[in-house]
């Protein structure tokens, strides 16, 4: 049976992950999207962008029934309920995590996806449909049946292993059954992958369950640390352990997405693929892991930014994979359909090689953020900083594709400028401060106060009464949004008011949703944006209840697990693009915190300074 | 064995070879550093585990020689070439087995199944120390044989 011919919605999937890979798994009970051993290795399960040559592993009601997602609070632990005719269950999934000390002193298999179904009222019959399609679905399938070992699929270098409490029938290209069960009844899976042998087997069972506990626990104790104290706790929380499982441990870097090609406009080509990590989001990144007191992660982020890059420095690529390689080229996989059609499923990211300008001050403001927080930076820091000031200094005036990576070809983007003078900015900030020797002060003033003239005297445009997207331009541009953030110009200038009116006016999308610019035929409206408008709002460009307001309404995109997507279909509040994007998830916490940050300091200018003290 | 011909050419090979491997980090052929990853070992503060990593290459330089020296000894002649050769194989054996062992031995190394803990660590090599970039396996074949043809060409047999 190919259940995942009816394949669910990107909003009707929940993420689970170890925080080197991810999985997704539908509100219908099919692990859909499975990339091992890392992010942006060959999908093993791929039905989301290929209903029937993908692969999926699917444990399912028989008839109908309906089901609900949510996690387990505070954890990444996935619970998928099934309300069906005769019965309820619970599915769990997740990919076990344990701390390093325990990790050293038992044996762990090196990549798990356990699922545990509970059945906790009447009686149900289920199917369980397993069909792996290694290497997205390129490698030949031929399943063993090793019996009290397992299933195994040996494909390339690693071998997957399949063990569960009741046998499946095996055919070669997969396995299935039908069970039945009734109240109080537990059954257990877990798939692993290993690149060297002996492998370690991972038992089902009573073990198992104890598994699902100690995962809980870790990402329970993980969350603990948030220092977030806002009204939005559990939003922040979601967005947190989903930045969290996007983070790759072994280096420190952040995945954009754990998916390629879902579509940001359906049945269209604007599919790319996201498993690589952005430079652009680099700063926002930092701002909201420091904000919440994650410093360990921020170091490794940091640490992952100034010396995995350093190949190709002073000049930076606009993504990289994990370990700080280029990204590979783009390919198409022609043999898949793509989600819901939008074809083409590709595979590498082609803006690789694009020339981009903004990233330069994303990662000057990163490490300036850190180097703040901690109240120093190492020698070979500031020199690799030093290093792209200079660069900042000597290119900025050349057109970039800009933060959207536009492949139809350079231009003089107002947010790349502003990016850059941000970069300077910072670097003499933090040469003030003592941070940052040998600087070449006068160069970076110099050009700073270059790029501030042009952008106020060039990219301001009186008769669109705003900031232009370009430089002499007449378009629109929600990044603009940012000046504020970045302290270019406060968000209740005159200059900025006018342009958060004609942002708010032309590139809305209703139900506080913003399109990043216009384009024809329109695409979903980007999920950040409208968290940039919130900050934008509290900053000062409107009141903080309009802030509040809108960052109400815009939580009411996320998909039922909690997760958002790059975009967001206006017309139907439907999830478009990969998921889960980091980017929106960063937006959001960034925002909440300027929320929380709005609200303390109103807080302590109403009660003033002696019940403040007090 | 001629004990000052090995450490005069033990020590000078070693220079060659960090000499080599900084010069391949600053053209952007590979991100490894030997004094970097040896440094680290002992702190965790990188403009001091430079220094450490530097004195503990050298050291570790001499300690290897010893072994080419040993092979020389046993031949009854030493020659570049074959110091070349035996660079060769000791360039692999780093590539292969010390950088697959080093996430086990190095107290501040990362290991491909590290996480979710995040602490500030170095990231695993990988196979042939791919990790640090395609063309480490290539820069670092290359100054190991630079480091057995000096001590090939130079080492005097006694």
């Amino acid at each position: 049976m190919l259940f995942a011919a009816t394949i669910s919605g990107i909003q009707d999937y929940g993420a689970i992950g170890d925080c080197r890979s991810m999985a997704l798994v539908s509100k219908r009970g099919s692990v859909d999207w499975l990339c091992w051993p890392r992010f942006d290795s060959d999908a093993t399960f791929a039905a989301l962008v290929d209903r029937y040559r993908g692969g999926h592993w699917s444990i399912t009601p028989v008839g109908t029934f309906r089901s609900e997602q949510h996690y387990r609070p505070g954890s990444n632990v996935l619970q998928t309920l099934f309300f069906a005719a005769k019965g309820r269950g619970i599915l769990t999934d997740l990919m076990p995590v344990a701390s390093e000390p325990y990790k050293r002193s038992h044996l762990v298999p090196d990549h798990e996806l356990l699922r545990e179904l509970r059945c906790t009222d009447g009686s149900m019959e289920i199917e369980v449909d397993f069909r792996p399609r290694p290497g997205f679905a390129r490698r030949r399938v031929h399943l063993e049946d090793r019996k009290e070992l397992g299933i195994c699929l040996e494909a390339g270098k690693g071998v997957y292993r399949l063990r569960s409490d009741r046998p499946l029938r095996v055919e070669p290209d997969g396995a299935t059954t039908r069970l039945c069960l009734n109240r109080g009844d537990v059954l257990r899976w877990s798939l692993t992958y290993s690149e060297e042998a002996p492998e370690v087997l991972a038992p089902v069972g009573e073990s198992a369950g104890a598994k699902i506990d100690r995962s809980v626990i870790w990402w329970r104790n993980w969350s603990a640390r948030s220092q977030y104290h806002g009204p939005y706790r559990r939003e922040v929380e979601r967005s947190a352990l989903t930045l969290k499982m996007l983070a790759y441990a072994p280096s420190g870097a952040i995945v954009a997405a754990a998916t390629t090609s879902l579509p940001e406009r359906l049945h269209d080509s604007l599919n790319w693929d996201y498993r690589f990590c952005w430079l652009r989001d680099a700063s926002l990144t930092v701002r909201a892991l420091l904000g919440l007191g994650y410093v360990d992660e921020v170091e490794s982020f940091v640490s992952w930014l100034l010396y995995a890059t350093r190949l190709t420095q002073p000049k930076l690529r606009v993504l990289y994979d994990p370990y700080g390689r280029m990204a590979p080229r783009e390919k198409v996989l022609k043999h898949f359909e793509g989600y819901r059609g939008s074809r083409p499923v590709r595979v590498g990211n082609e803006a690789r090689s694009q020339f981009q300008l903004d990233i330069y001050g994303e990662v000057i403001e990163a490490a300036a953020l850190y180097a703040e927080h901690l109240g120093r930076l190492d020698r070979t820091a500031q020199k690799v900083l030093i290093g792209l000031g200079r660069y900042v200094a000597k290119t900025w005036e050349r057109p970039d594709r800009g933060m959207w990576e536009s492949r139809s070809g350079g231009k003089n983007h107002t947010h790349s400028r502003l990016m850059c003078w941000t970069a300077l900015d910072r670097l003499l900030k933090l040469e003030k401060k003592g941070l940052l020797r040998k600087a070449p002060h006068d160069l970076f003033i110099l050009e700073r106060e270059r790029i501030r003239r042009q952008i106020e005297d060039r990219a301001w445009n009186p008769r669109l009464a705003s900031y232009a997207r370009t430089v002499d331009g007449d378009q629109l541009d929600a990044s603009l949004l940012r000046m504020a953030w970045y302290g270019f110009e406060p968000a209740d200038s005159p200059r900025m008011k006018r342009t958060g009116e004609q942002i708010f006016e032309r590139l809305g999308a209703g139900h506080g949703l913003l399109y990043r610019h216009k384009s024809n035929p329109p695409e979903g409206a980007f999920g950040a944006c409208g968290f940039w408008a919130v900050e934008y709002l509290a900053r000062g460009g409107g009141t903080l209840e309009e802030a509040h307001r809108l960052f109400r309404e815009l939580l009411r995109f996320r998909t039922p697990a909690g997760l958002f997507s790059e975009e967001i279909d206006p017309a139907t509040g439907e999830a478009l693009g990969n998921i889960p994007q980091a980017f929106t998830h960063v937006g959001l916490i960034s925002a909440a915190l300027t929320l929380q940050e709005a609200d303390d300091a109103r807080a302590g200018i109403e009660l003033g300074p002696s019940e403040t003290a007090a | 064995m001629n004990w000052g011909s090995w450490l005069l050419w033990g020590f000078v090979a070693t220079l060659v070879l960090t000499i080599l491997s900084a010069g391949a980090q600053g053209a952007g052929l590979t991100r490894i550093s030997f004094p970097q990853i040896l440094g680290t070992a002992f702190t965790a503060d990188r403009d001091k585990a430079k220094l450490f990593g530097f004195a503990a290459h050298i050291f570790l330089g001499l300690v290897y020689s010893l072994l080419y020296v040993l092979i020389f000894q046993a031949l009854g002649n030493a020659g570049w070439w074959r110091g070349a050769i035996i660079g060769l194989i000791h360039g692999f054996f780093v590539l292969l087995v010390v950088m697959k062992l080093l996430p086990g031995l190095h107290p501040r190394m990362a290991s491909e199944q590290y996480g979710p803990t995040a602490h500030r660590l170095l990231e695993p090599p990988g196979f042939m120390a791919l990790h640090y970039g395609v063309q480490t396996p290539v820069a670092m074949i290359l100054s190991h044989m630079a480091y057995g043809v000096v001590l090939g060409a130079f080492y005097r047999i006694r």
